[in-house]
């Protein structure tokens, strides 16, 4: 018998088909309106002269036609719950949107003077302030592009300072439950990776930290709360004795939901942070970006900030300042994803004091859900967790039952499935970051999903396997994509 | 996953800790065992040394990708690379349907014969796999 | 607070549930060292109202109402209506990575066409899904050209859009042993590549084609230059209008192709969120950062996508990493797939015609008016011209009626001292050129 449980979401409807673009169209046909300038005509000159890309013709119809059949296979936060762990899908403020398309914002040109852009300049400012408030840092900069560009920049600093200091260190420290952007980062930035072992309760133990610390590590870098959705409490008696033997310490902000205006990262010892503006901040992830990711810093490291900078100049108008003589440079062609920061400024001024709240309740709804799933999952590290909690397969896998079977099950009762197989510590993890926005009654329906998942898994083993079954596609073969793999479509002789 | 008693573990072969296998006797072919390549499932890339490379004990001699994971190969005895098994380059899945037949990985001129007495016999290696599983 | 959906009677059965007195107690495990002493200054909530009312105030000194006769990097295109309004569909924009290919066909089959049609753009068998702009993709070029070519040494033409030089070397400053040798400029405006031969085994030749003059490139040339030495051509650019006219960077010869994709129904957006176009030849496959979108079949024998070679991607390779990129510009290359299918080839070719045509005329407007050439190659879109004496003090006036006309090229190359950079396309007809030029020989004749 299945628990009483709500309707699941799941359900079918008529989904069309719909080719790639070539097998479309017509040559001759285009969707855009090409004016005609009432000028002369210079061709190119013939030496350097092309065809120009052979794309499909297609009428505009055809393109809408194309594009809306498209977005019915996709499923976003705006459809339903995405408790994808350590991505914080939180809803995406549509007011946001309204807000981003101003045409004095969208037609401004980066290089205009700085008295023509002053709105732009005033608005970097302030974030740039508002950023660094949340964390409890000095200054921050919006330059980076996304969190894995945040992290570089973070880590260019570090090595800069280190240059600077002529200090010759070369190691930086790694946990084992970080995303693997951090070691991929520190190898970018010509480091060498060590990798702290976990403790038993899902922590970095100082003792593991002082075994591994010697003259030649660099930094340490953090997730704080880790992939495990636990609090890294040691973290600023080990940050001190970094400091003490003259490392800096990288905190990787991608869990920063769990602790927005609630944790102060400078006492804690962080010298650099980086934030996901599409995961903390609201804005939207776009089925793979663009995401933003700025950074914060300590006094440390201050005048590593990239550049130019804005400065708010005693008149109280703003200007660029690139006169920074130990910055790392520029990370971006401009200024970094204005049109993110648009988003995120929205959100920090709607929320004002009230974001604190919003990590109150994102940290109440991964504690619901653990609670209420932790009788039939194995929880392996049990204790109150933060924004996010890790089950694992393990009492389902006497059923030959794994968390891909799970996941893919999930999906046909309406949900996105969480992380899976990370962080990589767990054995067939399942990591659920179900975030502030979703209601009381969506995380009760994720729940009865999830337990009447168990349930099948002992009982009706094959629903799981055969799923998912009400998407337009099933299971995918990624074992032939990848051995032979087709990047591009057919559309006739070679490019 | 296979039981423990479904593996394949010829008793002609030497085996090391990682689980790969060698030859005995010339020609000194190299790959991994039956329990490895269900360990890591459909491989779907083969990277290989360049032949005629020189790579000591426990030395990295390319590695096996499958959808998600990547896995270094150590060589279980010193040697030069005399030949490589072009064929995976086409069909990695050879390594899953026949580990120590048509998937083999290298050919190998040992730089010292004597190395391979210090590797396992099969008994001593599916005990080893029982054991660290 | 208006996103959060949780009534007081909420809060207590879910507290209730977990065994909590307060929302604050489930925050035991952050200890007092780790918390502020006392919490930070954050401004009141703003309701909409408000919150509307501060952008538009923003907004309106945002300089978007500004005439900018200048690309260098941002273009204004025409945005046609159909590409936001089917980009902008929540179920694209609210989506995350497609980790889970059942539920995200939609995007991956959108980016998959995607790299189809940039292949195609650049002549170049294997595109990947997007880096996070032109500057970026060009580093990460680079960076690919050398575990390529197991060399390090780079090359680097000095008409490559300055700031993507600037980004380079920062990437490039922790390998103390890459040196970074600048290409001059010839005369007629395209990079002097004899200076290659100077430099012992070069991973890789970086050019711009256009370049930051809004000069064609002999890309052919540098090929042969740079292959002939054993490296790799890295062929880029400002503008990927210019592909609709010139030979692309596969048909010259490049190895690898990136640029700047934001004119492809992008908002300038005061230079972000841009596109980072990177294509590559099919043997660098494994080398290419980004994620990368395969075509394959389910388990009933349908077609559908997936990403696929992970194994290069920092999530699984984690320190041996070819990038540790992870979100790059995935709406945006959706935006510019819908850009690319809504022009058609036909269309393209149409409207990268007009804008060579307002260009030219512009640049011969100028020309009449007492400027004189700085470059001779063909350009496109963009071209640098010497001023007449007098024409800063008309660029001051200008911008009083809220015109940018064009760039100072000493800003960046003080060879170029008195020369300016000008830009424009489409969405100015001869009459706004007419009018602009008209300023011009006003200005100059008082």
């Amino acid at each position: 018998m299945l628990d009483a449980a709500p309707e699941p979401v799941g359900a079918s409807g008529l989904i069309l088909n719909e080719p790639p673009l070539w097998e479309r169209g017509r040559t001759g046909r285009s969707a855009i309106s090409v004016p005609n300038p009432g000028v002369p005509s210079s061709p190119m000159p013939q030496d350097v002269a092309g065809d120009g890309p052979d794309w499909p013709d297609l009428s505009e119809l055809e393109v809408v036609r194309h594009y809306t059949r498209l977005s019915t296979w996709n499923f976003g936060v705006d459809t339903g719950m995405y408790p994808l762990g350590s991505c914080t899908m939180k809803y995406n403020p549509k007011v946001h949107e309204a807000l981003a398309a101003l045409p004095g914002f969208t037609r401004a040109h980066p290089l205009l003077p700085a008295e023509a852009s002053q709105g732009a300049l005033r608005l970097i400012h302030e974030t740039e302030r508002l950023l660094a408030d949340v964390v409890g840092l000095r200054e921050a900069s919006l330059q980076p592009a996304a969190g894995a560009h945040g992290e570089l920049c973070g880590m260019l600093m570090i090595a800069a300072y280190h240059r600077h200091h002529k200090t010759g260190k070369t190691k930086v420290l790694v946990p084992d439950t970080a995303h693997g952007t951090n070691p991929a980062t520190a190898a970018m930035c010509g480091f060498s990776e060590v990798k702290v072992p976990l403790g038993p309760d899902g922590r970095i133990e100082v003792p593991a930290v002082a075994d591994l610390l010697d003259d030649d590590v660099a930094a340490i870098m953090v997730t704080n709360p880790n992939t495990l959705g636990i609090f890294e409490s040691n973290l600023p008696e080990i940050s001190r004795m970094l400091h003490e033997r003259g490392a800096l310490v990288y905190g990787d902000g991608a869990n920063l939901n769990a602790v927005m205006g609630r944790v102060d990262m400078d006492k804690m010892g962080v010298d650099v942070i980086h934030y996901n503006l599409h995961k903390s901040m609201s804005t939207p992830h776009g089925g793979g970006g663009p995401g933003s990711g700025p950074v914060a810093v300590g006094e440390r490291l201050v005048p590593y900030l990239p550049g130019p900078r804005v400065v708010k100049t005693a008149d109280g108008s703003f200007a660029w300042n690139d006169d920074l003589p130990l910055s790392i440079g520029r990370l971006h062609a401009f200024h970094g994803q204005f049109g993110i920061f648009l988003r995120a400024y929205a959100y920090l001024l709607s929320l004002g004091k009230d974001l604190p709240q919003a990590s109150g309740f994102a940290v109440l709804a991964a504690n619901y859900v653990q609670e209420k799933l932790k009788d039939a999952y194995d929880l392996p590290f049990a204790g109150r967790c933060m924004h996010e909690c890790v089950f694992t397969d393990a009492k389902q896998r006497e059923f030959k039952i794994s968390t891909l079977d799970i996941a893919k099950r999930l999906i046909d009762l309406g949900y996105h499935p969480p992380t899976i197989y990370f962080p990589l510590v767990v054995n067939g993890a399942i990591m659920i970051e179900p975030t502030e926005t979703e209601s009381k009654e969506e995380l009760d329906g994720f729940i009865a999903a999830m337990r009447r998942i168990a349930q099948e898994a002992a009982g009706e083993p094959d629903v799981l396997h055969a799923a998912p079954a009400l998407t337009k596609v099933g299971r995918l073969d990624e074992t032939a994509a990848a051995r032979k793999p087709k990047l591009t479509g057919d559309m006739g002789q070679d490019a | 996953m296979k039981a423990f008693d479904e593996l394949n573990i010829p008793a002609d072969l030497k085996y090391a800790k990682d689980h790969e296998w060698i030859a005995a006797a010339a020609p000194f072919r190299v790959g991994i065992s039956d329990f490895a390549q269900d360990q890591l499932g459909d491989l779907t890339y083969v990277e290989f040394p360049e032949v005629g490379a020189d790579i000591g004990v426990g030395g990295e001699f390319g590695s096996l990708e499958s959808i998600k994971s990547v896995s270094t190969l150590f060589l279980p005895v010193a040697g030069k690379i005399v030949a490589v098994n072009d064929a995976l380059a086409d069909d990695p899945g050879l390594v899953n349907r026949d580990p120590y037949g048509e998937g083999w990985l290298v050919e190998i001129a040992p730089a010292d014969a004597a190395g391979l007495d210090a590797l396992m016999d099969a008994d001593t290696y599916l005990q080893h796999v029982k054991d660290n599983g | 607070m208006r996103y959060f959906p949780h009534t007081e009677e909420d809060v207590r059965e879910m507290l209730d549930a977990v065994g909590a007195a307060s929302n604050d107690d489930l925050f035991a495990a952050v200890p007092s060292s780790s918390r502020f002493d006392a919490p930070p200054a954050l401004p009141d909530p703003l309701d909409e109202w408000d919150l509307r009312r501060r952008f538009d105030e923003l907004a309106s000194a945002g300089g978007g109402d500004w005439q900018v006769y200048l690309g260098a990097g941002s273009q204004a295109h025409h945005v046609p209506a159909v590409v936001p309004a089917l980009a902008g569909r929540s179920e694209f924009l609210t989506a995350y990575t497609p980790y889970q290919p059942e539920m995200s066909q939609g995007t991956l089959q959108a980016i998959f066409e995607y790299q189809t049609l940039v292949s195609r753009l650049t002549g170049l068998a294997v595109a990947n899904a997007s880096m996070y702009d032109g500057s970026t993709a060009m580093a990460e070029s680079v960076l690919m050209a050398q575990r390529v070519t197991k060399r390090r040494a780079v090359a680097v033409s000095r008409l490559v859009h300055p700031h993507y030089r600037e980004v380079l070397k920062t990437y490039l400053a922790p390998a103390e042993d890459v040196d970074i040798l600048e290409l001059p400029a010839l005369p007629d405006g395209r990079t002097d590549v004899s200076g290659l031969a100077g430099l012992d085994k070069p991973a890789v030749l970086v050019v711009q084609s256009p370049n930051f003059l809004g000069v064609v490139e002999d890309l052919a040339a540098a090929a042969g230059a740079v292959h002939a030495a054993g490296g790799l051509l890295a062929a880029g650019f400002t503008e990927p209008f210019a592909l609709g006219l010139v030979k692309s960077p596969g048909r010259c010869g490049a190895d690898i192709a990136f640029g700047e994709g934001q004119g492809f129904g992008l908002g300038q957006s005061f230079g972000g969120p841009g596109l980072g176009i990177m294509a590559a030849k099919a043997e660098f496959m494994r080398q290419i950062p980004g994620r990368l979108v395969g075509e394959t079949v389910d388990n009933r024998g349908q077609r559908g996508y997936v990403l696929t070679l992970s194994t290069r991607e920092q999530h699984i390779r984690r320190g041996k990493a070819v990038s540790n990129i992870c979100s790059n510009a995935g709406h945006a290359a959706l935006t510019a797939a819908v850009y690319m299918a809504a022009a058609g080839g036909s269309g393209f070719r149409r409207i990268t015609q007009v804008n060579r045509d307002v260009a030219e005329y512009l640049k011969a407007g100028l020309l009449a008016a007492g400027f004189t050439a700085l470059t001779d190659a063909p350009t496109f879109n963009e071209f640098a011209l010497r001023a007449p004496a007098g024409f800063d003090r008309v660029y001051e006036g200008l911008k009083r009626d809220r015109i940018l006309a064009g760039l100072p090229l000493s800003r960046y190359y003080p060879e170029y001292d008195g020369a300016w950079l000008f830009g424009v396309t489409e969405v100015s007809n001869k009459a706004d050129l007419d009018r602009l030029l008209e300023l011009v020989r006003k200005g100059l004749a008082c």
